[in-house]
């Protein structure tokens, strides 16, 4: 263990080895019985739908300008207009979309990146895991909102995929690190050993015996990478570096900025989308703890006073 | 001993990476820096400044790559930065020290703030397994951490500046004053540091909290808890000189790792209080593409951070026997 971060202390090495079938059943099960996870898939259900639905929720075109400027919320702009006079609840509603596009993707990547980095260094040990734990330590210190900054301009370009591309990049460290722990306390494993003994080969054992063991911990750290990504692309777009053209939430904080909305006596423009990041955030951090839980019962709530 | 040369060796390759990719990312990027600054003073920038700047970047276009790295990493070396295109003709080295103090004053007493109110809570919360405590913190933290913390920042902004007008917009100290040392500045210090250091806390205590808790409530099982318990010593004894300070290093090493983020660890709040420290200096040096000081600024951040690290396993080390013999 080299870097120790915050929660590295977590005792991972509880996970319960249980047959393929009735892991992903006691998951579900699992998840529906925690409240904290409940709540966190309705919010992230919730704007699923309203991302799907945008057309038929919104009002109005969210790029028009049709309206008269930084108008107050009313019954016909129910959160009011922006400065060059568009509808501020359509925007939000349209919003969702890249703002949930981007978490579920830079989420997914940078989850894919540590499970492949993660598991290959502990299954692999050796050299390989020396090379690559290594590797993982320089990401895990490299400060990464200056790096995501940095990067983002020198590459000049403010594109989707830019924006996905960097996140994934300096987010994938710390799901790495957890990966490894968890597959290292699995690797003498008795089922694993058999399938060594039955002569199936690495690629095989790794993704077929090794991977469904750790679901409940990917699942956490894909949602632990999906709140990053939602707060990184938020402050980035905050502060210009995500395409302005755009629609997303971030973008409309900046848009919001840059208009002096706070000055202008038009903090809904300001709150609005804060609140929809916020929401989002908290429902992927509500979600990733609730899989922490139930991969270490030690940190379940106790009904009971003693 | 083997634990602490694999630390240098740790040390010493994520620094040469910092600095490769400082060298790598301007080169593999379209422009280079001299010219976004010719085109930034449209050509008014004299043949010797042009000169002066590639020289200070290592960009010698005759030199060959490894001459032209070689030059990069002396000057780097040396304390030769460049000069800061947005403060022309300061010399990036200047720019930084003018706002160093300030993030290290603002964000330094933020983090020991949330640090130490953060740690106690959770020692509470655990202590009170189930109580109100217990039930009502974590969750809330576990959402507050996940708000974007600069709109936390326009939050207070809005409520305390703008409408109740009980602290003053941003910055560092009034505009109409100059530094200077007497308690009136110091007060203004402190007034304008308030909302963005509660921004901070507010959305950094979270973590102390958990991490405190999760660790205590590990160490309460312990036999010599149950033994101190026998013993009938006082609950006060058991809970801070028994159980917490063995659950403290996790937050012990943690604080000394956030003190090396404190550099980085504000840039938005900075941005929204418009706070003259580094992050903001950043936000400038971005808008302007001043590449030298943002490169200069990544290598302070980055080397703050692996300073902090080091300590954080030094600590380790000297607190916790066992990782000195795991090796």
């Amino acid at each position: 263990m080299a870097v120790r971060v915050v929660t590295d202390q977590t005792p991972l090495a509880t996970a319960v080895v249980v047959g393929r079938q009735g892991a992903a059943r006691a998951l579900a099960r699992a998840l529906v019985r925690n409240r904290k996870a409940l709540a966190g898939l309705s919010v992230f259900g919730f704007f699923v739908l309203v991302a799907i639905f945008a057309p038929l929720i919104a009002p109005y075109d969210p790029t028009a300008l049709a309206f008269n400027q930084m108008l107050q919320p009313s019954r016909a702009h129910l959160l009011g207009t922006t400065g060059i006079g568009q509808d501020i609840f359509s925007q939000l509603v349209f919003g969702t979309r890249e703002s949930l596009l981007i978490a579920l993707a830079a989420g997914l990547a940078a989850t894919a990146v540590s499970v492949i980095v993660g598991v290959s260094a502990a299954y692999l040990g050796g050299l390989w895991d020396h090379a690559l734990n290594l590797f993982t330590d320089v990401f895990l210190v490299l400060p990464t909102l200056p790096l995501m900054i940095i990067v983002g301009t020198y590459l000049n370009n403010r594109g989707l995929l830019v924006l996905i591309g960097v996140i994934t990049i300096t987010g994938w460290s710390y799901g790495a690190r957890q990966l490894r722990s968890q597959a290292l306390s699995l690797r003498n494993r008795e089922f694993l050993e058999a399938a060594r003994v039955r002569g199936e080969r690495s690629a095989y054992i790794i993704v077929f015996e090794v991977l469904p063991n750790m679901t409940s911990l990917i699942v956490a750290i894909f949602f632990g990478a999906a709140v990053y990504a939602v707060l990184a692309a938020a402050g980035l777009q905050f502060i210009g570096l995500g395409d302005p053209s755009s629609l997303s939430w971030g973008t409309m904080l900046y848009w919001a900025q840059a208009n002096g909305a706070l000055l202008a006596g038009s903090p809904v423009w300001v709150l609005a989308p804060g609140i929809c990041i916020a929401a989002l955030g908290a429902a992927f951090a509500l979600i990733n703890y609730a899989f922490d839980e139930i991969g270490n019962p030690a940190l379940r709530p106790v009904r009971t006073k003693k | 001993m083997s634990y602490l040369i694999r630390r240098l060796e740790f040390f010493g390759i994520t620094l040469w990476a910092t600095l490769t990719m400082n060298f790598i990312l301007p080169r593999i990027m379209p422009g280079n820096p001299a010219q976004a600054m010719l085109v930034r003073y449209h050509g008014r920038v004299s043949p010797q400044t042009i000169k002066a700047i590639e020289a200070a970047f290592g960009l010698n276009p005759q030199g060959n790559i490894f001459q032209q790295y070689f030059d990069y990493l002396r000057n780097t070396f040396t304390g030769n930065f460049g000069t800061s295109v947005t403060f022309f003709p300061s010399p990036v080295g200047d720019v930084i020290k003018q706002g160093l103090p300030w993030t290290l004053g603002l964000v330094g007493m933020a983090t020991i703030i949330a640090f130490l109110l953060g740690t106690l809570i959770g020692v509470l919360s655990a202590w009170r397994r189930g109580g109100v405590f217990d039930a009502i913190l974590p969750p809330v933290f576990i959402v507050v951490s996940a708000f974007p913390y600069f709109w936390l920042g326009l939050l207070l902004l809005l409520a305390f500046a703008l409408n109740l007008g009980w602290f003053p917009l941003g910055f560092a100290y009034d505009l109409t004053d100059s530094i200077n040392l007497s308690w009136s500045f110091a007060g203004q210090v402190v007034w304008h540091g308030f909302l963005p250091a509660l921004t901070i806390v507010i959305t950094s205590i979270g973590g102390w909290i958990l991490t405190m808790r999760n660790t205590m409530i590990t160490t309460l099982a312990e036999d010599y808890v149950k033994m101190a318990r026998a013993k009938g010593l006082s609950p006060v004894r058991i809970m801070f000189m028994y159980a917490a300070r063995n659950a403290i290093l996790p937050n012990l090493t943690g604080f000394a790792m956030s003190l090396g983020f404190v550099i980085s660890g504000a840039i938005l709040v900075e941005i929204v209080f418009n706070y003259p420290g580094l992050g903001f200096t950043l936000l400038q040096a971005v808008h302007s593409e001043d590449f030298a000081l943002m490169q200069t600024l990544f290598l302070m951040i980055t080397l703050a951070v692996l300073l902090a690290v080091l300590a954080a396993d030094v600590l380790t080390a000297i607190l916790d026997p066992r990782t000195r013999d795991q090796g």
